[in-house]
């Protein structure tokens, strides 16, 4: 695939792993925020490619894994009425609510369906004009462009029977969420590059300049994330501090105007709950006034959801970059990808399940002291 | 293979009396009743479609002469939806399915069973599409369908057509194929590229559609399995179909039963660009996309450029390919090199491998 | 969040509310809303997660972005020396954006023959 294909290079990819080699000094942690990255980087074992001094914390960027436990109960009890069609991306019918997944309740008889797209949910609506289609809208900015559009075009149809259960979570209050708190040891972050596609990377220099850290907006395959993790090393090596794109073929600094009006419009910044790691003031998106009625949550009324977090859960310590996995005491014992207790367990890209994977490579003493967890690893 | 889709009515022109199916456009109650209306439709769409003795004698039991050696029995119900998509249907599923499972065991497949479990209101069309495929791939398989059933649940309560087949295959002798021989030192090969059965039935699901060239591989594959065997013999110590769950589970299997480690390169995998293409946009893994025409063979390395050679000389085998061998390593696990130089574990999925946005 | 892959648009028509492309995508054609890229048209590539284009990819930029990879850890091989490599990394050059206090685009070391330590990078991608 053209502009795909070409960014997989392996032969190009282990010289620009030499180059960071050849440019690191000192041990740094950087952490990439995107669960996209988090997923392309250990599928294609570019930590493994790092100096062992390199760790890469793999952050809260996958909105499976922090949307808030309620949200989640409340969609279970919504998917589980008669008379709606449930639908939602692939990503969140298995991560746990307090009892059971969205799969257990399209077990149970819940007309819950797995589309490509919110806006196959709005054909889904008007097929079915006598069900209530409610579509699960979850996702970072990269995703709220096509949520907007969703409602917007339900609203111009003047759709009875549409409807979004919102969980919008944004990325600049999460990065500064992380460096506020107490023992923070992330160093540098690479930026979400279709985040960035969308709201461009002029909320971030601010950022750099409060706190003296390195942001290099970065893509998702192989090559780009390289380049990415080399240029944050460079600058960690020489004492800088700026915004870099190295994304600049998708990105720019203003992002997507077309995108970020219609958001504007659909969209406004409220508080958010993050699964595992609390409220983050204004770090979220929930729908304007005038387009409420399309609110899922409204419209349903759930009450009388007693949500439980596992006791044993440490998913929030896990995504801030505090514990590492194989330190959670559930881990590998209560809580496996068979049993998942949290959702960082339960994402192909959450931290918890990638090292369940690999950790079988290596013994817990290894883990434990190991860079990055994953250099070391078996030939093939 | 008649599109049941867009099926129009069957071609009644050579079936003895037609005229009583004429009159029933669509399954009913009584089709499954062992009446009347049943038989017709075994007189009128089963028999002249599957056309063998023993079928014919219509008794409650096949009786079938076999001669010696051990036989090997295989049993799998067929429930896909959509029932027709780009390059199969069900009917195709049920008897290459079930073919390619004693094919993999080192049979030789001969007979087969037909049951169907069909929906009230299910067109008739339909089911006469399902069931000449049936006789097509029967026929292209050597197998001969002998015995079935018909049963008719009531309308919401099944998704049309259901199909049960059960096989029965005659063990080559001197073969002793299983899971759990491979040994370290093996090599991996793989008959085709990977993929293209779970991608096409995915281009049509509701919900995820996409234009593509790409088909099913649906095939029987004891022909070129028996060629293997010619050839390799004893050298060839596991065989599998990888239909559910794909390549990964399939790989992972062996490596459990054989207590053994397995490392592919993933540079080394077949797969259309198209399938590649499709995996990408919906965030799926090719390696766990289900296959339905392609055979994983684990082989004492003396063989394997032998047994790579005959694959590629059948028609089913001309993207075979080495992808990897058995270790001793990292035992119960397979792991792939990935194009970047590094390895990375691939588990056996939890569950359905779904879409995602992430 | 981000699964989004480049496709190349083959047609482009409108549904009466918005403007939909034929995208293709290595072989594998989907619907796409375009109404986020009203700049792209047929022939261009284009971003596309969950259904919608989300930005265009500029192909110079790509093209450029290519070849720097491929120069990169070419200049270490023939050089072969570790504090040499750092030090041109370390000198890479500012540029503007709009506020000054981001870096350049794109500024990976010039290709053999520019005096070393001394580079100017190359230009931002001028989008």
């Amino acid at each position: 695939m053209k502009y795909l294909t070409e960014f997989r290079n392996g032969e190009i990819a282990q010289r620009m792993a030499r180059e960071i080699h050849s440019v690191t000094t000192r041990p740094w942690k950087i952490m990439e925020v995107c669960g996209g990255q988090t997923h392309s980087i250990i599928r294609n074992g570019i930590d493994q490619m790092l100096p062992a001094s390199i760790e890469m914390i793999h952050g809260p960027g996958c909105p499976v894994c922090v949307t808030p436990l309620e949200l989640i109960d409340k969609a279970l009890a919504i998917a589980a009425q008669p008379g709606v069609i449930f639908c939602s991306f692939g990503d969140m019918l298995r991560v746990p609510g307090t009892e059971g997944d969205l799969f257990q309740v399209k077990g149970a008889g819940g007309d819950v369906r797995v589309v490509y797209s919110p806006l196959d949910a709005v054909d889904l609506a008007v097929k079915n004009p006598e069900k209530q289609v409610v579509f699960f809208g979850v996702g970072f900015e990269t995703t709220a462009p096509a949520n907007a559009m969703s409602v917007h075009l339900a609203k111009r149809r003047g759709l009875k029977n549409f409807s979004l259960l919102v969980s919008h979570v944004l990325v600049p209050p999460a990065i500064e969420a992380i460096l506020q708190s107490p023992g923070n040891k992330v160093q540098g972050f690479l930026l979400a590059g279709h985040v960035c596609s969308v709201m461009g990377y002029w909320e971030y220099p601010p950022l750099a300049e409060k706190y003296k850290i390195p942001l290099v907006v970065t893509g998702f395959e192989p090559l780009d994330l390289l380049d990415g993790i080399r240029r944050a090393v460079i600058q960690l090596e020489t004492g800088r501090h700026e915004v870099e794109n190295a994304y600049s073929r998708v990105v720019t600094f203003e992002g997507n105007r077309a995108a970020q009006k219609l958001l504007a419009e659909v969209f406004e910044v409220t508080d958010r709950a993050w699964r595992g790691i609390g409220v983050i003031p204004k770090s979220g998106w929930r729908l304007s006034e005038a387009y409420r009625e399309f609110d899922a949550e409204e419209r349903f009324h759930i009450t009388g959801i007693h949500t439980q977090e596992s006791a044993l859960c440490r998913a929030g310590d896990v995504l801030r970059g505090a514990i590492k996995p194989a330190e959670c005491a559930a881990f590998g014992k209560e809580c496996t990808p068979r049993h998942p207790l949290g959702a960082t367990m339960v994402s192909s890209e959450g931290a918890c399940a990638a090292y369940y994977n690999y950790g079988r490579f290596m013994s817990a003493e290894e883990l434990a002291s190991a860079g990055s967890g994953l250099t070391g690893v078996a030939h093939g | 293979m008649a599109d049941g889709s867009k099926a129009g009515t069957p071609d009644f022109s050579n079936w003895s009396c037609p005229l009583p199916l004429v009159g029933y456009p669509t399954i009913v109650m009584g089709h499954g009743g062992g009446g009347k209306l049943g038989n017709e439709l075994v007189e009128h769409l089963f028999l002249p479609a599957f056309r063998n003795a023993a079928l014919e004698n219509l008794g409650d039991a096949a009786v079938l002469a076999l001669g010696s050696g051990n036989l090997a029995m295989s049993t799998d119900s067929y429930v896909v939806q959509p029932l027709f998509f780009p390059g199969g249907s069900i009917g195709e599923l049920a008897v290459n399915g079930t073919v390619n499972d004693l094919a993999v065991s080192g049979a030789a497949p001969r007979f087969l069973s037909a049951s169907f479990i069909l929906e009230e209101g299910f067109p008739l069309a339909q089911l006469a599409a399902i069931v000449e495929s049936m006789a097509k791939a029967a026929a292209t398989a050597g197998v001969e369908i002998v015995t079935g059933d018909t049963k008719v649940v009531e309308r919401g309560h099944g998704d049309g057509c259901y199909i049960n087949t059960a096989g029965i295959g005659v063990l080559r002798e001197g073969i002793q194929v299983g899971p759990h021989r491979a040994q370290p030192g093996d090599v991996v090969l793989v008959s085709g590229t990977i993929g293209d059965h779970g991608m096409a039935i995915m281009s049509v699901r509701e919900g995820l559609e996409f234009e593509s060239q790409i088909r099913s591989d649906c095939a029987a594959l004891n022909g070129m399995i028996a060629e293997v065997l010619d050839a390799a013999g004893a050298a060839v110590h596991a065989m599998r179909d990888p239909t559910r769950g794909g390549l990964a589970s399939t790989l992972n299997e062996i490596a459990n039963s054989s207590n053994v480690g397995i490392a592919i390169d993933e540079a080394s995998l077949p797969v259309r660009v198209e399938v590649q293409s499709a995996c990408e946009l919906l965030g799926l893994d090719p390696v766990y996309v289900a296959n339905e025409g392609k055979a994983v063979f684990i082989v004492a390395p003396d063989s394997a450029d032998s047994v790579l050679k005959v694959l590629r000389a059948h028609v089913l085998g001309r993207d075979a390919a080495r992808i990897g061998q058995v270790t001793s390593e990292h035992k119960r696990m397979l792991v792939a090199r990935t194009a970047m130089g590094a390895n990375r574990v691939i588990p056996t999925q939890i569950g359905e491998q779904l879409p995602r946005i992430c | 969040m981000c699964l989004a892959i480049p496709g190349k648009v083959e047609e482009i028509t409108t549904d009466g509310l918005i403007r939909v492309g034929r995208v293709n995508f290595g072989g594998v054609v989907k619907r796409v809303c375009l109404d986020y890229v009203p700049e792209v048209e047929v022939g261009d590539y284009t971003i596309v997660h969950v259904g919608f284009a989300i930005s265009k990819i500029d192909e110079e930029t790509a093209e450029q972005t290519l070849r720097d990879f491929r120069e990169l850890g070419l200049l270490d091989e023939e050089l072969g020396s570790e504090e040499e490599a750092f030090a041109r990394a370390a000198k890479a050059p500012q540029s503007s954006c709009p506020d000054g206090s981001c870096s350049t685009d794109s500024q990976f070391i010039k290709p053999r023959g520019a005096a070393p330590g001394g580079s100017e990078g190359g230009a931002g991608s001028g989008r």
